[in-house]
């Protein structure tokens, strides 16, 4: 029986250049962008030179056209997830002005020319009350299903500073999206700043799970019962293991946090999915089929490409499942938790 | 159903306890405003001395910065190792169950009834075990064992 | 009536285990000030008094209990839990029948900023560590301290006590100021090699940095509950900034970090080097594969997953019988009891191992 059509929760539509935004900036802003020394976001995620930045026969910054033709084949709905890091322009006014224009040309350059694509609200972040304007701005965009953080953030997202974003998410019926990288300013990791790109790349997916730990133990999905988080990118093998190491923590500190009601693992269970790209997959498919039993749950992974970005091929995954939940995967747990 | 005195009365007051040993168990005898209770001294989880924990209260609240409910200060014990809280006067243990093991002891279910606010959290897996505790002629507290 | 007695052990029920028990995370501290001070360097004594330490402030959890202990872990004498000889005796190697046990001092050297100062400290605690509890307990065996901030203050802290047998490792702390793969660390690592030691990494400290690569968080639980994010993140760097192909001979102990972390970390760094690996051309074997040859691992705090079966499934994946190690982490809270903390029966080969055997390979105890 051939499967149904995927909803693609992880498609990039990275801005080509800080040109590309200048139809959509009012003139202060577009003439600071001409005169100064901006040249664009502080950010190094994906450079595009590196090797997992673009798969064979792809481009690090597709056009609409190569998302139509290589990612959008086969597919029900594609989700974009623009990584244009307006966190790391350290002038608020420049990074909210930055992120309307990002959030127009998805509109003219994406949404209206392709009807199978959804988008991701670009926001300042750094300055939640800037970023729930920009909610408040677009929330009610039929195209805007989602809105977009990046991982590395300067405080972790269950802290309160964050309540208006989230406020306005759930006001929009939009789900709070996390993604790889950012430039916040911090060191990526609890011991500093590595040498490599290949140790940041790597070490993303412990910051997923400070991020994960963060939203239960400091009470965010219980200010907002309705908030729907999606982790982007991010791998999805580690999280037994946390649910482990956080529900024992759990059991004997309970006291310390007596907003959090349950063990950590049914908040994520109930509030959280994982894309499913990059797999980060052992080499024994056994073993692979063993997490996606621990994680307990046949709704937390939701189908993801991750276009353009190279990642070992799902199939592994996919040959570990049975066929309903695949299924699942590839599109019905998307379509509830997005409500599409 | 053995009987044996633990103490005098006056010996644990309120808020006080004391840990005795009957027929090799060892068991800590609670006074809780008043009335006397008995658990095993020992967690059901790694065996820890249980009722060598501090006595705490229970604290609940609806979300960071709402309202905090601060009750039954003086009937949780948390267990001097892992911190797993249990009510003194049952002896259940007050987390979410989800889905660890589950070692059944018979439970004396007495004492005072639960206020409204624990049962927003579900009852966790593990029971410490709990004697029959009296007091006779108004002098001796006595435990009854098994 | 028959009438209670006073109980006749600290434990409702004894000790069951049937196998020998290495424990090799042990915690002692001073039962007093003055016990560091004079041990310390008559230069130093003055500046300890007056300027003390100094580390790394604004990251303050306070723990859950007084000195992150178990409740039943202080000395009825007086002084904080594991200052106290005859006391841990009594409550951990003498109640469990503990064959060996590996002291691990966590008392604040290694994160001084006056580096100097932080090297005469690591002398002090370690001639204390020898004089007032490896002399006169012949069950236990010390760590090195050293100022690893400065590699060469800790090499040459770990050649002055490289040919001691009371000193089985060197220890470090999880949370550097610098990931552990960078080249300020490894003339430590040379004198480590140099001197045979492992290299014991244990969870806890403050470099100075959030916990988080995406800052502060506000609870006890996510500092206590992130250790094994700073753990994965130390290992990324160990590994792919190539110190075990300059250093083919080095082996590191992680302790407290747990371990069910492992697998899942390393099929990411694996699948990562397998399309990143230009940016280490050095690395030419997977991660994992150097990782099961330079890593030693402590079992607690337990993994206690959500099913018992998982454990199993843990254990396979990992594929490391012949490096798990057991330890307590007497006296603080998240204790494991050596005939309690398995979720599930081990086999005999593997109880053995994991119990004492491993740790008596590592360590070179008789």
């Amino acid at each position: 029986m051939p499967l149904p059509p995927t909803i693609d929760c992880d498609l990039h539509n990275e801005v080509p250049s800080k040109e590309s935004l200048y139809p959509y900036l009012p003139d202060y802003w577009l003439d600071y962008c001409r005169e100064s020394a901006f040249t664009g976001p502080d950010a190094a995620d994906y450079p595009a030179t590196i090797p997992t930045s673009a798969r064979p026969g792809a481009t690090a910054i597709p056009a609409l056209s190569e998302i139509q033709e290589k990612a959008l084949n086969g597919a029900e709905i594609g989700i974009l997830n623009c990584a244009y890091r307006v966190q790391s322009v350290r002038n608020e006014e420049l990074a909210g002005a930055l992120a309307t224009a990002v959030n127009r040309w998805q509109i003219e350059h994406w949404l209206e020319k392709e009807p199978r694509l959804r988008a991701s609200i670009v926001v300042p972040s750094q300055n939640p009350a800037l970023a729930a304007a920009e909610i408040e701005r677009w929330g009610d965009h039929p195209g805007f299903i989602q809105v977009i953080l990046p991982v590395r953030s300067e405080a972790p997202y269950g802290n309160r500073r964050y309540d208006p974003i989230f406020e306005a998410a759930v006001r929009h019926n939009l789900v709070v999206g996390i993604n790889f990288g950012g430039a916040a300013g911090n060191p990526p990791t609890p011991s500093g700043w590595p040498s490599l790109y290949i140790e940041e790349y790597a070490g993303m997916a412990q910051i997923f799970q400070s991020q994960a730990t963060s939203l239960v133990m400091e009470g965010a999905f219980d200010r907002y019962p309705e908030l729907r988080v999606a982790f982007i990118e991010g791998g999805f093998t580690w999280l037994p293991s946390l649910m482990w190491r956080m529900d024992k923590e759990w059991k004997g500190l309970r006291h310390n946090t007596p907003w959090v009601k349950r063990a950590p693992s049914l908040y994520w269970r109930e509030h959280l999915r994982l894309t499913i790209q990059p797999v980060d997959g052992p080499a024994n498919a056994t073993h692979l089929g063993q997490i996606v039993e621990q994680i307990d749950s046949d709704e937390m992974l939701l189908y993801g490409s991750d276009y353009p970005h190279l990642h070992d091929s799902e199939s592994a995954l996919f040959a570990t499942l049975p066929v309903p939940l695949e299924q699942k995967i590839r599109s019905e747990n998307a379509r509830a938790f997005y409500r599409l | 159903m053995a009987k044996h005195i633990v103490a005098r009365v006056d010996e644990i007051p309120p808020g006080e306890r004391k840990i005795v040993e009957i027929g090799g168990r060892t068991i800590g005898v609670f006074n809780v405003n008043g009335s006397f209770y008995a658990l095993r001294n020992r967690c059901p989880h790694q065996g820890g001395p249980l009722c060598q924990g501090r006595v705490s209260g229970f604290l609940m609240a609806t979300k960071p910065g709402g309202e905090y409910t601060y009750t039954r200060r003086g009937e949780i014990l948390r267990c001097p190792w892992h911190g797993w809280e249990f009510d003194i006067t049952t002896g259940q243990s007050w987390f979410d169950p989800a889905k660890t093991r589950v070692r059944a002891y018979e439970v004396h279910v007495e004492g005072l009834p639960m206020p409204e606010e624990m049962g927003k959290l579900l009852p966790g897996p593990y029971t410490a075990e709990t004697y029959e505790v009296s007091v006779d002629d108004q002098q001796f507290v006595v435990v009854e064992v098994p | 009536m028959a009438v209670a007695t006073a109980p006749s052990a600290l434990l409702d029920r004894p000790s069951s285990i049937d196998v020998a028990v290495i424990d090799t995370d042990i915690h002692i501290t001073f039962p007093s000030p003055d016990v560091l001070t004079n041990y310390l360097a008559p230069e130093w004594r003055e500046h300890h008094r007056t300027f003390g330490m100094r580390g790394h402030q604004g990251s303050h959890y306070p723990r859950a209990m007084p000195n992150a202990a178990r409740h039943d872990s202080w000395p009825a004498a007086g002084g904080p839990p594991g200052s106290n000889l005859g006391f841990v005796q009594e409550q951990l190697l003498d109640g469990w029948n503990i064959e060996y046990g590996i002291l691990n001092p966590l008392v604040g050297v290694g994160e001084q900023r006056n580096l100097a100062y932080g090297a005469a400290l690591a002398r002090a605690v370690n001639e204390w560590q020898l004089h007032d509890w490896v002399e006169p307990e012949a069950r236990l065996r010390a760590s090195v301290v050293v100022p690893w901030e400065d590699g060469e203050l800790a090499a040459a802290e770990i050649d002055h006590w490289g040919g001691h047998s009371a000193f089985v490792q060197a220890l470090l702390i999880i949370r550097t100021k610098e990931p552990l793969g960078r080249r300020k660390y490894w003339k430590m690592y040379e004198a480590a090699e140099r001197n045979n030691l492992p290299i014991g990494i244990h969870f806890g400290g403050a470099g100075g940095g959030p916990i988080t690569g995406a800052g502060w968080p506000s609870h006890y639980i996510e500092d206590h509950g992130g250790m094994p994010q700073a753990f994965q993140a130390q290992v990324i760097s160990l590994i792919y900034e190539g110190v075990f192909e300059r250093f083919p001979g080095l082996q590191i102990v992680l302790i407290e970090g747990g371990f069910a972390w492992i697998p899942p970390m390393l099929w990411r760094m694996d699948a990562a080097w397998r399309k990143l690996g230009a940016e280490t051309p050095y690395l030419k074997r997977p991660p994992s594969e150097v990782f099961r040859e330079h890593f030693w691992v402590s079992t607690q705090p337990m993994e206690e997953p959500l099913q018992r079966e998982y454990f199993r499934q843990l254990l396979d994946q990992l594929a490391m019988d012949d490096r798990l190690l057991f330890a307590t982490d007497y006296p603080h809270w998240d204790f494991d009891a050596p005939d309690q903390a398995f979720p599930i029966a081990l086999d005999p080969v593997r109880k053995r191992n994991f119990m004492a055997e491993n740790a008596r390979r590592l360590y070179g105890l008789p």
